[in-house]
């Protein structure tokens, strides 16, 4: 029973329950503040990705970036060097774990013509026994074009056509690169990098730093690359001026059906002082280097078929042993990449079929 | 009969305060993750897995623990609508404490993402791979998230409602610090 005596006022009755509705006011205003609902500036993942499908339109079941691609699989085979450097299993010598990768061409658009410029990709997943699985994805650039989520993001707005003249704004563009020397900078060495022959002769880097972990808990900053075993040939004028829609493709799966292809994992291993927290940034030529073993590669497939295609490369799937840096993007290439993994899983009922279809491979497999 | 309720016994008070504690931390950090490209991205993921899970394995030790020490009686004053309210809105906040964890785990089985808690410690997966299952799982995950962060609103509502404007002793049946029920 309620005791009269001690029911408050009417105005008192009033003022607490005021107090009430403001409690609960504001911890629905804090979730939707914290949700970014309150602060349309804010760089979340839903405008990243509207910024990607802004720039190349709208592809339904596609990756919004890197969104051509090929699957290979393969495996790994550790030669025992880096052990010592990361305790993670698919290093121990002899070591043979199953890969399944996946090469592209950065950018949104999934039917895109093949060009030799365009930035080339080798995504990896390393299926060591037990569990510790790692994914990674690596580019053909020295350096990472930008070093924070936002300089992403600003440089798609800034290459984004404009609607008037379907050309990117050239004050945008400006604007961009005086509010980011950084990408500048990058930009340079981006250009200046020597442009291979194919996907089969190119290195693909890390860009980001990560860390090794030994058993013994000793932690080394380092990144990785792919260093084909296939002699590199330069990129020749005609092929150029007369590569047809999908030639990088066409011959990658020429060749992958005549012999394996191989890359050598080589981890370059950071001095304390050389940065990783930002990817525009090239560590030294000079640093130690150990080849931690061979991928091979010897089997082929279209993304309709393949089994690449429903794996999200998220640069955070680290098995232990590999740890991330503080390198801001890895967590921005991760959240994007589960944003853009959701998205297209959902559309997987309205995806046209893909610019290298199974029946091309089949047709690439004869002699 | 006196205005004082019998409280909630210890052990309850303490695994619903807990809880309490656990289950908003997860909200918050799961709306906020999922609208991250921050740095701290990484971070929050590596936390809202083991803490999802650890509130799973307390959501059963929880329902044991009142099954074996039920909840004091509401007192005669309250009226049947709002003893039939009080019973849903509870019978939803444990359906989906123990809901979430279980679409998160199943979302993530679905995506063959390795649902990592600690080290080398994983979950196997509970799903087939399905990337159609798994985003229709995403989506319910976050829309269950905002039902819960809703109920929760309603169940803080009436918990002050009972403390400062009925005061009929139910708000003081859980939090209090006495270690008796009486």
């Amino acid at each position: 029973m309620l005791d009269e005596s001690k029911q408050p006022s009417t105005r008192g009755q009033a003022l607490r329950l005021a107090l009430i509705g403001a409690i609960l006011l504001g911890a629905a205003g804090a979730f939707a503040y914290v949700g970014g609902r309150l602060s349309p500036n804010r760089l979340t993942q839903t405008r990243m990705i509207a910024a990607f499908e802004a720039l190349s339109g709208d592809h339904p079941g596609f990756r919004r970036n890197h969104a051509k691609g090929i699957c290979v699989a393969g495996w790994f085979e550790s030669n025992g060097q880096a052990a010592g450097l990361s305790k993670a299993t698919l290093f121990a010598q002899g070591q043979r774990v199953p890969v399944i990768g996946r090469f592209a061409l950065a950018g949104g658009l999934p039917f895109q013509a093949d060009k030799a410029a365009t930035v080339r990709s080798l995504a990896l997943q390393f299926l060591p026994p037990g569990g510790a699985e790692w994914r990674t994805g690596m580019n053909n650039i020295p350096v990472f074009p930008v070093n924070s989520a936002q300089g992403f993001y600003d440089q798609l707005r800034a290459g984004t056509p404009d609607p008037a003249t379907g050309k990117p704004d050239p004050a945008k563009l400006q604007a961009f690169m005086a509010e980011h020397p950084e990408a500048v900078r990058a930009g340079a060495l981006i250009r200046q990098r020597p442009v291979s022959s194919g996907f089969t002769d190119a290195t693909y880097n890390s860009l980001n730093a990560f860390r090794f972990v030994a058993a013994t808990g000793a932690a080394v900053p380092v990144r990785w690359a792919a260093v084909p075993v296939q002699p590199f040939v330069a990129e020749s004028a005609e092929q150029a001026a007369s590569l047809d829609k999908n030639s990088l493709f066409d011959d990658l799966a020429a060749q992958i059906h005549q012999q394996a292809l191989q890359w050598k994992l080589m981890v370059t291993i950071g001095e304390p002082d050389d940065p990783t927290a930002d990817a525009t940034l090239p560590w030294p030529a000079d640093r130690r280097q150990v080849e931690a073993g061979t991928v091979t590669l010897d089997r082929i497939s279209s993304e309709d078929t393949g089994p690449c295609t429903d794996i999200n490369y998220d640069p955070l799937v680290l098995p232990p042993g590999i740890e991330a840096s503080d390198d801001p993007l890895l967590s921005a290439r991760s959240a994007a990449y589960a944003r853009s993994f959701t998205l297209r899983a959902g559309e997987k009922s309205e995806k046209p079929p893909s610019a290298v279809t199974a029946a091309e491979i089949q047709a690439g497999a004869k002699p | 009969m006196t205005p004082q309720h019998t409280r909630f016994p210890l052990l309850s008070r303490v695994l619903h305060w807990l809880m309490a504690a656990m289950v908003l931390a997860m909200l918050f950090i799961g709306i906020g993750m999922a609208a991250s490209v921050s740095a701290r991205y990484g971070l929050l993921v590596s936390i809202h897995r083991p803490l999802g899970i650890a509130i799973l394995v307390l959501v059963v030790i929880r329902l044991v623990n009142r099954w074996l020490s039920p909840p004091p009686p509401l007192p005669d004053s309250i009226p049947p609508v709002q003893r039939l309210a009080a019973h849903a809105s509870h019978i939803l906040l444990y359906t989906l404490m123990v809901l979430m964890p279980l679409v998160g785990w199943a979302m993530l089985s679905a995506a063959r993402t390795p649902i990592v808690l600690w080290g080398s410690l994983q979950l196997p997966p509970i799903l087939p791979q399905d990337p159609v299952l798994y985003a229709w799982l995403r989506f319910l995950h976050t829309d269950l998230g905002y039902l819960l962060y809703a109920t929760f609103l309603i169940h803080l509502g009436a918990a002050l409602l009972h403390g400062l404007i009925r005061r009929d002793g139910v708000f003081g049946s859980m939090a209090s610090w006495r270690l008796g029920n009486r």
